[in-house]
């Protein structure tokens, strides 16, 4: 018998993994100083510490290690890297391009810079969540700064074009920012490569502990200047004050190696995972579509939608297993996801979806189990849905005149 | 979010899943909401002669709170005569399921559901005795 409940919302969060929670543990009550503190060995060593996993971090992304700044999360890195490019550079244009199936983390940023007079171009993706480069091509102008374009989306697991969206910028002279944080340690990065200027990165995605991140910033070819957020001590060299997170930076650093290290064979067990679950669902239920791309998605990743089932209601029936649905039925607007209504998926099959986001810790029988049960659920829903009821007597649900509230 | 008891048990175990035969005379059909919105909400009633509900049934496509406010609804009107079940106010559904602010709709959507399937059974049989009231029509 499988234990539950059963945490498949790995995009959300992922649990500290006991390797990382092991190395962290020294840094809580023995090496506990300051990394700031010139003076003693308890800084020396909290600082020795920093500067050994700013290395491995550096080493994961194929950067230098001192352009690796920590930050509290991928909020803050995006919010430090979109702002600060846009202050810094404001003399020299003030036009931003980014998308719409970003994370509200840039998306809001560039709204509150927009508020302030900056002007932002929003790409459209096509159904797959996949950005056009000839729209991106054409929308660099003389003023544009910064390109903000994730490297692999946290709904729909699409993964962008980076490498071309990298090139483009280059030829054209503008900076390139890319929020990694479902990307790193699950996807191959490495900055030079990529052709990125700023990548955005958080441990919670991996196995590492919540509250710690970092920002890559390109120290040559060109160097990047940022406008800090914070003022203070002046750490990590004046662009983020505040005192450094050691523990978390400790987990961090031993998080991302592990994934790095383990990229290869995981991504693969994860993905026939995903798969088996993919293909269960479409053998077992009739009308179920997969939100994202076919190929070019994150290995545990599965987004689909249950027609004619409500998403909140098909996890409410599934409440020994932890999921996310891209309904919002809770949400004082009634609006379903962004991201799902910018791939074209229509709102009343965007309030049928699920997220199943696998990870490291989710077994083959813990798959089977969630299989089983949300194919029970969708039939049992399904069964009390009226909408079900007509469509399967042919009525065209698209073509009825709704009595909206 | 939390569900409350009540709730949990009508989405567990709703009570009156099914449809009766919208053609059939004695059955009104209230088909409230919208997919695009996440609710959908299907209501019939059978009423008898003297506009007594005897039986109500209905499927509902929404959120858990969408599903405890229709099922409630149907044990609600059971019983009932067409003006009482007519006189029923969301807030009664409110009350007994413990809905929370961001639900309250779930709750206006089942009362819009009752008045609705009494109205197309009123409607339905104005029309079968104008049918009726009308000699030698073609």
């Amino acid at each position: 018998m499988v234990k539950t409940p059963i945490y498949m919302d790995n995009h959300a969060t992922t649990p500290v993994d006991p390797r990382v929670l092991e190395a962290m543990l020294p840094y809580f009550t023995d090496v506990f100083g300051n990394a700031a503190s010139r003076n003693h060995v308890f800084g020396h060593e909290a600082e020795a510490a920093v500067e050994e996993m700013r290395g491995t971090i550096g080493a994961a992304i194929g950067a230098d290690p001192k352009n690796v700044i920590f930050t509290s999360g991928a909020t803050e890195s995006d919010n430090m890297a979109i702002k600060g490019v846009a202050e810094f550079y404001k003399e020299r244009g003030n036009h931003i391009i980014t998308q719409v199936t970003e994370h509200k983390a840039v998306l809001d940023t560039c709204k509150e810079l927009e508020r302030r007079g900056y002007e932002v171009t929003y790409l459209p993706v096509d159904r797959h969540g996949l950005i056009d480069l000839d729209d991106l091509r054409k929308a660099i102008k003389p003023e544009t700064i910064l390109i903000s374009v994730m490297m692999a989306n946290n709904e729909i697991g699409t993964i962008q074009p980076v490498k071309e969206i990298g090139a483009l910028a280059k030829e054209k002279g503008v900076l390139f920012h890319s929020d990694a944080t479902q990307a790193v340690g699950k996807l191959p990065v490495h900055v030079d490569e990529l052709g990125i200027d700023l990548l955005s990165m958080s441990a919670h995605k991996i196995y590492g502990p919540k509250g710690v991140g970092a920002l890559y910033v390109r120290g040559r070819n060109p160097r990047v200047r940022l406008a800090p957020l914070f003022h203070g001590g002046g750490h990590e060299r004046g662009m983020r004050s505040g005192t450094l997170n050691v523990t978390g930076i400790v987990g961090f650093g031993k998080a991302l190696q592990i994934a790095v290290d383990e990229m290869e064979s995981e991504s693969a067990r994860v993905k026939k995972l995903r798969d088996k679950l993919e293909t269960t669902l479409r053998d077992r239920l009739d009308e179920v579509f997969v939100n994202g791309h076919p190929t070019l998605r994150l290995a545990g990743n599965l987004n689909m939608s249950f027609a004619y089932v409500e998403g909140e209601s098909l996890l409410m029936g599934l409440r020994e297993i932890a999921l996310s649905s891209g309904s919002a039925c809770t949400s004082a607007t009634l609006e379903p996801s962004y991201v799902l209504k910018a791939i074209g998926v229509s709102d009343d099959l965007a309030h049928t979806s699920l997220r199943f986001g696998l990870g490291r810790f989710n077994t083959e029988e813990e798959v089977d189990y969630a299989a089983d049960r949300v194919v029970e659920e969708v039939n049992r829903l399904r069964e009390m849905s009226p909408l079900y009821e007509m469509a399967k007597s042919g009525v065209d649900l698209k073509t009825m005149a709704w009595k909206r509230d | 979010m939390a569900y409350s008891e009540k709730v949990l048990d009508h989405y567990k175990n709703p009570r009156n899943v099914g449809s009766f035969d919208p053609n059939d005379e004695n059955v009104g059909t209230g088909l409230v909401g919208a997919p695009e919105c996440g609710d959908v909400m299907k209501l019939q009633l059978k009423i008898n002669d003297d506009g007594i509900i005897e039986d109500a049934k209905f499927k509902t496509f929404g959120c858990g709170s969408a599903i405890a406010s229709s099922s409630y609804a149907t044990e609600l009107v059971k019983g009932k005569t067409i003006d009482e079940a007519f006189a029923i106010q969301n807030k009664k559904i409110v009350e007994e399921l413990s809905l929370p602010p961001v639900k309250i709709h779930c709750s206006v959507l089942a009362e819009g559901a009752i008045k609705a399937a009494v109205e197309d059974w009123k409607r339905r049989k104005e029309a079968k005795a104008r049918e009726n009231s009308v000699p030698g029509k073609q």
